[in-house]
């Protein structure tokens, strides 16, 4: 699946003007990220039908990307994303970055993992089962 | 043995300048200071060199009317250079400099390939400015349907360049990128438009921005030069061949290093022009501030005599940054070599404690956007190198949002220093 992902000046209010932006749009943020350093930042969020908030936000200006992201449910208890990590990383899978959400109905907790090489990725999912 | 003949009849031009400026109290003093009473006094190109220079500052100082040649019933014209302090610089003209000045434009668009064939778009400023009233009469003269619009209004100028089928657009760079930047965002189609050349002129730019105005256009650009202390554009203009800016013979450049002494062909220095043939605003050895080299030869395009290389900088322009000296153009050639990013920037400048510091904003392409802030912090990194290699000092690169440097519907504005005033 795809992330959002867009760029942004570190100036006061720009997250918020973003976000209003979102609402506007009538898109509900279900899992959100945000990378900075000192003059920018990137804001990282999954979104239903990433492809046509993304064409909104363009069209308004943001520099936006679709990136292509993993989401896995790991056991919300004490080890869980260890253990699936370790697989992972056994099946010669590099993680760029992650972020964890709370899905409120099952109460299992979900990571969006951004892997550096995808194949290798799709391959680990199938061998682990994972998918 | 025909240089030599060449040589007598730019001698008799810049002695009928001479005479043409004896009549002016201001020029009579400052020549009889040097013993020249007459134009015969002036025997040779060595003799003439000796003149002295003439500045903004002499035509401030003889606002408005005191440096004209021609009594004002003979004046039919008047422009004015914008003034950023005081009194602007005001010029006047004679219904034959007005032609003069008309013909020499239509031979430069001649040059370019531009005949009366071409829909020309002026969106270069109309009024005190010279660029929007320079290429009109010109582009008359060579019988092209000229379409005076003039600078602005943006969503218009991108409506009739489809309706009228503008074939040339002149302009200032930074508007014809803007333009072009607009186009996109209209979803006008490159084959709606019939636009084949861009005639860009009135500020610095460099090669790097021609490139990128030329992908994004589709079209073919030509560097146009003038400044309305010498009578407007058409001073000089690139023909077809594009190296270098063929210089009009109605004016005679001299090069000058920065303590006056004449520069060797081919070597780099301030830009000096003397009028031949001007009457109501004649000038002479007027320093135009503006950075280039010349050389003398022949082109194939027919044009015999002094080129000039793109002025890609000012000397108004130039910052002092830590005791080095850095041109804007400078900057806009790194930008454009990196790629990435967009090629809009700023300056801007502070001190620091008792540093000098320089930040370069510039903007984040969207194309190019990848949503790792490693790969954005290589970017700043190599845009920063780059800028580095070319001028020497250590800047600060700071990435922005597209469209959120302003821009420019006539001259650029890209230089903020906060250590003035």
């Amino acid at each position: 699946m795809f992330q959002l992902s867009i760029f942004l000046e570190n100036t006061k209010g720009r997250l918020a003007e973003v976000l209003n932006l979102l609402t506007q749009l009538n898109v509900n943020i279900r899992a959100l990220s945000l990378a900075d350093t000192k003059d920018y930042g990137v804001l990282r969020i999954v979104v239903d039908e990433p492809e046509k908030v993304a064409e909104a936000m363009r069209v308004r200006e943001y520099v936006v990307n679709l990136t292509p992201v993993w989401v896995l449910r790991v056991p919300d208890r004490v080890g869980g994303l260890a253990g699936v990590l370790t697989q992972l990383a056994d099946e010669g899978v590099v993680v760029e970055y992650m972020y964890a959400f709370v899905e409120k109905e099952n109460e299992k907790a979900q990571v969006v993992i951004r892997v550096q090489n995808e194949q290798v990725m799709a391959a680990a999912m199938q061998k682990l089962a994972l998918a | 043995m025909k240089m030599k003949q060449e040589e007598k009849r730019l001698l008799q031009g810049l002695q009928k300048t001479v005479e043409r400026v004896l009549n002016i109290p201001y020029y009579q003093g400052r020549l009889a200071d040097i013993g020249i009473k007459q134009a015969g006094d002036i025997q040779s190109l060595e003799d003439f060199q000796r003149l002295p220079l003439t500045s903004k500052e002499d035509l401030r100082l003889n606002y408005p009317f005191g440096l004209f040649a021609e009594p004002q019933e003979k004046i039919v014209r008047l422009h004015a250079s914008s003034g950023t302090t005081g009194k602007p610089t005001v010029v006047g003209y004679t219904q034959h400099d007005i032609e003069l000045w008309a013909d020499i434009v239509a031979d430069g668009l001649r040059r370019a390939g531009i005949s009366n064939q071409d829909v020309i778009q002026i969106a270069y400023g109309y009024g005190l400015f010279t660029g929007g009233m320079g290429l009109h009469y010109g582009s008359e003269v060579l019988g092209a349907l000229t379409v005076p619009i003039s600078g602005g209004n943006t969503q218009r100028q991108l409506m009739l360049m489809q309706d009228f089928g503008t074939t040339v657009l002149a302009c200032t760079p930074s508007y014809a990128l803007f333009l072009a930047e607009s186009l996109e965002e209209a979803g006008i189609a490159r084959n709606e438009l019939r636009l084949r050349k861009g005639v860009f002129g009135a500020e610095p730019w460099t090669e790097g921005m021609r490139e990128e105005i030329e992908h994004r256009l589709g079209i073919e650009a030509y560097d146009i030069y003038g400044l309305s202390e010498i009578m407007g554009p058409g001073v000089s203009m690139e023909c077809s061949e594009h190296h270098g800016l063929h210089i009009d013979e109605h004016f005679y450049p001299e090069i000058l290093d920065e303590q006056g002494n004449p520069c060797p062909e081919g070597v780099k220095g301030e830009l000096v022009i003397t009028s031949i043939n001007k009457e109501a605003f004649p000038v002479l050895r007027y320093r135009t501030k503006d950075l280039t080299t010349l050389r003398y030869g022949n082109c194939s395009c027919g044009h015999t005599g002094w080129t000039m290389d793109r002025v890609s900088a000012r000397v108004d322009d130039m910052l002092i940054i830590r005791g080095v000296n850095v041109f804007p153009s400078q900057i806009e050639e790194a930008i454009l070599s990196v790629g990435g990013v967009e090629p809009h920037y700023m300056l801007v400048v502070e001190r620091v404690g008792s540093l000098d510091q320089l930040e370069v904003q510039v903007e984040v392409n969207s194309r190019s956007f990848v949503d790792e802030v490693r790969e954005l912090e290589a970017l700043q990194s190599r845009v920063q190198r780059r800028i580095e290699e070319i001028t020497g000092i250590s800047v600060r690169v700071r990435l922005v949002e597209p469209k959120s440097i302003p821009r420019s519907e006539g001259k650029a504005k890209r230089v903020l220093d906060k250590r003035k005033g």
